[in-house]
């Protein structure tokens, strides 16, 4: 398993991270035309965002967010948008995994995930883990309704 | 006068938590040993179901059930057969909203409520509102929730049949002169109901002097335990009102045709074995904030929120959305801070707030924000308590509140 990098350790250096994403969030519009749109707003009465998706023989072109949501749900779904457009749809599962695991105090990969690593203290903050999995929960569940689509075609 | 210090001692957990800062009363409140003891009491002493035994704990059981209902009575200026006992205030309102739709309310009829309503207290409506057709107008509010009171009689016409509002409102603190919408409404013949979730415990409440028609609460937001409320109805309304729910307890007879034959109120409200033990404790509260004083408990809260008030103003990062109101909780947000994030600084130094829309959703359209961090006082609660929280909410930034999750 690989190792974090040192500089995630560094609590100026992950607040820096967070902040910014927070800030100026990736990704954060949404879009017209044949996206696959998930709204999370019954899970709690607080977070309210839609994540969408679009994808094209099994590669992910594009994902998007909005909505009204606190610092680490904004921030980790942005972070989450840059890791993986580009990627196929089976390796974004694996990313979004083994990003669950480590908000579940797992073992994880962190090469896999990058900046989203800044999260990896959140399982402290047990309050806080809807907050941390509510747009990644999102995309999961746009990857199962996007395959169960390619079945039926 | 009022000794808050003694006071903190009838709390255990106020005993067993010393450093928490518990400023999310309008949420929930700590109950006193008097309440658990009677609680306890019931199920080591005489556990029993309530109208049902020839035993002698059944019958000090149904008794001390009874009694709940002078002490509800003395606390809010009623007769104990006005007093229903309901599962929380949510059900008090949906029985008096199912009640009154059955009773009076037609297609056209118009309800009054107002932005600054709970849940509890607008879904009912506009359930009847999709279903019924009934209309639904808004109370005219300044920005801090309180009612417009000489505006309202322009809102009322033939059509109008039911006023329902906060008495005192969950997140502004905004306390509705009840009394004069109660006269205004009376004299077009409109009814009128007072959700006091926030005022019962609070204040001394009379409600033969305020003239309402209805007025309801929970019992775990006045040091009572949860799951029980109260409907307070006048009994020419209450005698003739139709219940949610039928059952055991609740019928005097009925045959195999199907005829029914009612239980009279209150007891026609309480379908099912209650919950006796809620109802025993939610006395021993009762007599508890009697033994303390309606008055004194009012005086002793106004002025430590004016002390709260006057300590949090000067702090430049905060927005507060009520500072003149005189009751109730202090609202606000940190600036460039998200209402949950700033909570969970607070959170982590061991003061516990509430953040989010508090159930009041439609609140924004006054005050311009969905979320805020809402700080709600009690009695036991002190200015040495004020004074870390206002230290502590100095400290709040985007950088802090972050540096929670470090």
């Amino acid at each position: 398993m690989a190792e974090e990098k040192d500089y995630f350790n560094d609590p100026d250096f992950i607040r820096a991270l967070i902040m910014d994403h927070y800030q100026y969030p990736h990704n954060h519009v949404l879009k017209n035309g044949d996206y696959l749109s998930k709204h999370m707003a019954s899970d709690s009465c607080i977070d309210d965002i839609t994540v969408q998706l679009d994808t094209e023989d099994g590669i992910i072109k594009d994902v998007c967010f909005d909505g009204i949501a606190c610092t680490i749900s904004t921030a980790s779904t942005s972070m989450m948008t840059d890791l993986v457009i580009g990627k196929t749809v089976p390796e974004a599962r694996k990313i979004i995994d083994e990003y669950l695991k480590m908000i579940d105090h797992q073992e994880y990969d962190p090469d896999l995930l990058q900046e989203a690593v800044a999260f990896k203290n959140v399982y402290r903050q047990a309050n806080r883990i809807k907050c941390a999995t509510i747009g990644w929960n999102a995309l999961k569940d746009l990857l199962d309704e996007s395959e169960e689509n390619d079945g039926r075609e | 006068m009022f000794d808050v210090n003694k006071v903190r001692q009838d709390f255990p957990m106020i005993r067993n938590h010393p450093d928490l800062i518990y400023f999310d009363n309008g949420a929930t409140t700590y109950k006193p040993d008097r309440v658990i003891d009677a609680i306890n009491d019931f199920y080591c002493h005489f556990t029993s179901n309530v109208e049902r035994g020839d035993y002698d704990t059944a019958v000090k059981a149904d008794q001390a059930y009874m009694n709940t209902r002078k002490i509800i009575a003395r606390l809010i200026h009623c007769e104990a057969k006005e007093v229903a006992f309901t599962a929380n205030i949510t059900a008090s309102l949906n029985q008096i909203v199912f009640g009154l739709e059955r009773m009076i309310l037609k297609e056209g009829d118009t309800v009054l409520l107002s932005h600054a309503e709970h849940a509890s207290n607008l879904l009912p409506w506009f359930r009847l509102k999709k279903e019924k057709g009934i209309n639904i107008r808004y109370l005219p509010l300044d920005k801090q929730g309180n009612v417009e009171s000489d505006r309202l009689e322009e809102l009322f016409d033939d059509s109008v049949k039911v006023v329902s509002l906060a008495y005192q409102t969950n997140v502004l603190g905004s306390v509705q002169p009840i009394k004069k919408i109660a006269e205004i409404a009376h004299s077009h013949h409109a009814l009128i109901v007072v959700d006091a979730a926030q005022a019962v415990g609070h204040r001394p409440i009379d409600v033969k002097d305020l003239d309402v028609d209805f007025l309801c609460f929970s019992a775990h937001k006045m040091c009572g335990p949860d799951g029980v409320g109260v409907l307070y109805g006048k009994y020419e309304y209450l005698k003739d009102m139709e219940p949610i729910f039928l059952g055991g307890g609740m019928n005097a007879r009925f045959d195999q045709d199907g005829n029914i034959i009612l239980k009279n109120a209150p007891e026609r409200f309480e379908a099912g074995t209650p919950n006796i033990e809620g109802v025993i404790g939610l006395g021993a509260a009762a007599e508890y904030l009697m033994s303390l004083g309606l008055n004194e408990i009012c005086e002793y809260e106004k002025e430590l929120r004016k002390y709260f008030i006057e300590k949090m103003l000067p702090l430049d990062n905060l927005e507060i959305y009520n500072p003149d109101n005189l009751s109730g909780p202090v609202t606000f947000n940190v600036k460039g801070v998200f209402a949950q994030d700033a909570a969970g600084y607070l959170a982590s130094k061991n003061i516990a707030v509430r953040s989010g829309n508090h159930c009041a959703k439609i609140l924004h359209e006054l005050i311009g924000t969905d979320q805020t961090i809402r700080a709600s006082l009690y009695f036991y609660n002190t200015k040495e308590e004020v004074d870390r929280f206002v230290e502590e909410a100095s400290k709040i930034s985007l950088e802090t509140a972050i540096g929670v999750f470090l």
